[in-house]
């Protein structure tokens, strides 16, 4: 590396003052350039909207507002999730002076019935006029006072579903990058403080403390003059989607919590590694560095300071073990994806050989909030040991089905029946899965559980990353045993016996459970083979793949056993009947023999005829 | 996608310029080969492996470990059925039959005139609209089984119009 004399880092440092006015001028004229519009049009252009056809809402809206010549007076923006999946594409309106107006089901006919039927009659009337929603539009409006809304509390997703997540301007107004530049008036030590002071734990699943983690890469030396982060977005966990939307809503949000990790750890350099099916997250994230590099927030002498610091981008390829730190820290480095034992832990010895702290896209996103609201904001939600608010995806048969946050601690009861509004079948509830192929379930007699760390796993499942699949009477709990088993069993990366003979071993008795083959004496193997899975697997992949299995066993103990009596009745029907058969073969051949050759004593005389 | 064994080496080996110098590039190399040619061929990993330094026994260990990789040409249009959490207990085992009775094809296989390329999915991240679909790049939400053989006409008309 070439060193720099005194002189040519001042250049930088002046450079650096200067690109932070810059950016800081960039928020405020966005602030200004806002002022001109009258109302504004948010459309979720997430992955689950987008899916739904947002695209052409978008257009639609852009051409009904030229129609009306109204392009200068209302903004158009395309944003990032809204939450409210199942009842995409969604489209916010709002008019200065007026409540905010949420659309469900927007397609381009509705969108231009948007704008003929509430914007136009609306930006006409007097303001203190009462509205009332148009006849065509009846249906199509979703109130905002749902639980769904009001029982969320929001800091990850706070800017989601209301800005345009690839203007840099946007999010400097709304706070960005002022985490960092507070951080950078800060000692590294003064920051790392703030972070062990909120509380905030690993939104990945195991729930490890960031600051803790923190500090051991801060204590780490420096090796050949590196040390990273890692932004861990390999979300594999199937039905959770957090952790796509997110990075494809507020990517500079996470950047900015990454660049805050390294600035108190002293790293050199950070990564994120992504999803290959992700394309939109990846798009953005890919934005965001380049925006970021553009206007100086990478590089250098940052805004002025002495911190250098650059982020680069690898994409995952379809492997749910890489969502394990050291499987990760093996993929970026371009090899199979197999776990390593730990210690060393990667804070001592990471990517490439050097010290590297991993932290999940969630955990990141809290970061710059914390730094800005204070430690103390941050202790105020949650439980006593889980601070802060998780964002999970609820999904499966529930009603309102999305992505939502909720601070830590709100219950299993509250989530799917207030936030959820029930099943969606109108069914029973029947049990909660959280943690995917790691986690268990929750049945509906636990609705007033809490939701955090300690007391998912004191009832065998896990937080997880935050998928949350609702399911109704419908839904048989032997067969979502076997499901997650066979995901985990073909994602087992093969390293350590325990996991691959173990699952492998499991699923034949989980399936010859639900074929209705099984025995009592299956169900005993099964808990066994689970607790030497659990003690002797190398990796979290390996030690949670019982998981779903154990859980669903303790909590429904009758399904196994009522499939197992099915079996055994089964067995023993048969075994009486083949018993009986072969009495009458026996008898049969008996009256074989002793049939007499000339028909003499034959009862019913057909011989004679 | 027929390219030849030549255009194949070209390709590759212009693509791989921009990760020679960087560190752990190969999962990302293979990445854009397959973004290239929709597959990774034989060909591409024999550039690759001479030209990163990489030997061929780890590059094809890497392409079999990764779901993502392919290493034959997929059909024309590719069925990707998702078999997340989600979709799966809102009746995903339903569809993926129908698309196997209709295509007369498994997982992961190709029809044999190579039209059509189905697979099996995790979770697409838009488990809101659950059962999803996705045939090259358009999305289906809300699926059915019985919406399985209008989607497969509806492909077979539109590659018989290109």
């Amino acid at each position: 590396m070439v060193e720099l004399t005194q002189e040519q880092i001042d250049k930088l440092k002046q450079l650096g003052r200067t690109q932070k006015a810059n950016l800081l001028k960039m928020g405020d004229d966005f602030k200004q350039d806002v002022q001109k519009y009258v109302a504004a049009i948010y459309t979720c252009n997430a992955t689950g909207c987008h899916s739904g056809g947002a695209e052409s809402v978008i257009d639609a809206f852009k051409e009904s507002l030229e129609t009306f010549g109204l392009q200068d007076k209302v903004r158009m923006v395309a944003t990032g999730c809204m939450g409210l999946c199942a009842s995409g594409p969604l489209a916010r309106v709002e008019i200065k002076g007026r409540d905010p107006f949420l659309y469900q089901q927007v397609t381009p006919d509705v969108a231009r019935l948007i704008v003929s039927e509430h914007i136009v009659p609306t930006l006409e009337k007097d303001p203190n006029e009462p509205l009332r929603l148009s006849k065509y539009l009846q249906g199509k409006e979703l109130s905002l006072k749902l639980p769904f809304f009001t029982k969320q509390k929001k800091v990850v997703l706070k800017n989601l579903g209301h800005s345009d997540p690839e203007d840099l301007g946007e999010y400097v107004a709304l706070g960005g990058y002022q985490a960092l530049m507070k951080c950078l008036e800060m000692s590294p030590q003064e920051v790392l403080e703030i972070i062990k002071k909120s509380g905030l734990r690993g939104r990945g699943g195991a729930g490890f403390p960031t600051g803790t983690k923190w500090e051991m890469l801060a204590k780490a030396p420096l090796v050949d003059g590196e040390k990273f982060v890692v932004c861990n977005g390999d979300e594999g966990d199937p039905g959770a989607y957090m952790d796509s939307c997110i990075l494809g809503g507020g990517a500079h949000q996470v950047l900015e919590g990454m660049m805050i990790g390294a600035y108190a750890t002293g790293a050199t350099s950070g990564w994120f590694y992504i999803r290959a099916e992700y394309p939109l997250a990846l798009q953005r994230v890919e934005l965001a560095i380049k925006q970021a590099k553009k206007y100086g927030i990478l590089g250098k002498n940052i805004f002025g300071s002495d911190f250098n610091f650059m982020a680069d981008l690898r994409y995952g390829a379809g492997a749910f073990v890489c969502g394990e730190e050291t499987a990760l820290l093996e993929s970026l480095e371009g090899k199979r994806g197999t776990p390593h034992p730990r210690p060393p832990y990667p804070t001592q010895k990471g990517l490439f050989g050097k010290p590297t702290a991993i932290n999940n896209v969630e955990t990141l996103a809290n970061v710059a909030p914390i730094i800005l609201n204070g430690p103390d904001w941050f202790q105020s939600m949650g439980t006593c040991t889980s601070k802060g608010t998780k964002v999970f995806a609820l999904t499966g048969k529930v009603k309102h089905s999305g992505l939502v946050e909720v601070p830590m601690g709100t219950t299993v009861g509250e989530m799917v029946n207030e936030v959820g509004g029930g099943t969606s079948s109108g069914k029973p509830f029947k049990a909660v899965q959280t943690g995917g192929p790691s986690g268990g379930v929750i049945p509906a007699s636990h609705l007033d559980m809490p939701l955090c760390y300690e007391e998912l796993k004191k009832i065998g499942s896990m937080m997880g990353s935050g998928g949350m699949i609702v399911m109704d009477h419908d839904d048989s709990m032997v067969e979502i045993a076997k499901f997650y088993l066979n995901f985990t069993v073909d994602e087992s990366c093969g390293k350590c016996a325990p996991c691959r003979i173990g699952g492998y071993q499991m699923l034949q008795l989980v399936k010859k459970i639900a074929d209705g083959k099984g025995t009592e004496e299956d169900l005993a193997l099964i808990e066994q083979i689970g607790k030497a899975m659990k003690r002797g697997a190398l990796c979290g992949l390996g030690q949670t793949a019982p998981n779903p299995v154990l859980s669903t066993l303790r909590f429904f103990h009758d399904e196994y056993e009522a499939l197992i009596k099915q079996a055994t009745e089964k067995r023993q029907a048969e075994t009486k009947l083949k018993g009986e058969i072969s009495k009458l073969e026996s008898e049969m051949n008996k009256l074989e023999t002793q049939k007499p050759a000339t028909g003499a004593g034959c009862n019913v005389n057909c011989m004679k005829r | 996608m027929s390219e030849t064994e030549q255009e194949i080496k070209e390709k590759t080996n212009a693509l791989l310029t921009k990760w020679k110098s960087k560190r752990g590039a190969l999962i990302m190399a293979l990445h854009e080969i397959q973004g290239v040619f929709g597959y990774v061929p034989w060909e591409a990993m024999e550039v690759t492996s001479r030209e990163l330094g990489i030997p061929m026994a780890r590059i094809y260990a890497v392409l079999t470990f990764y779901n993502y990789f392919k290493l034959n040409a997929p059909g024309k249009v590719i069925v990707s059925v998702c078999d997340g959490t989600a979709c799966h207990i809102k009746g995903a085992p339903d569809i993926i039959e129908g698309f196997q009775r209709c295509l007369n094809i498994k997982d992961g296989e190709t029809t044999d005139d190579g039209m059509f390329h189905l697979q099996i999915v995790r979770c697409l991240g838009c488990c809101g609209l659950a059962p999803v679909v996705v045939i090259n790049g358009k999305t289906y939400g809300k699926t059915v089984a019985t919406d399985v053989p209008k989607m497969v006409n509806e492909w077979r008309q539109k590659m018989a119009e290109a």
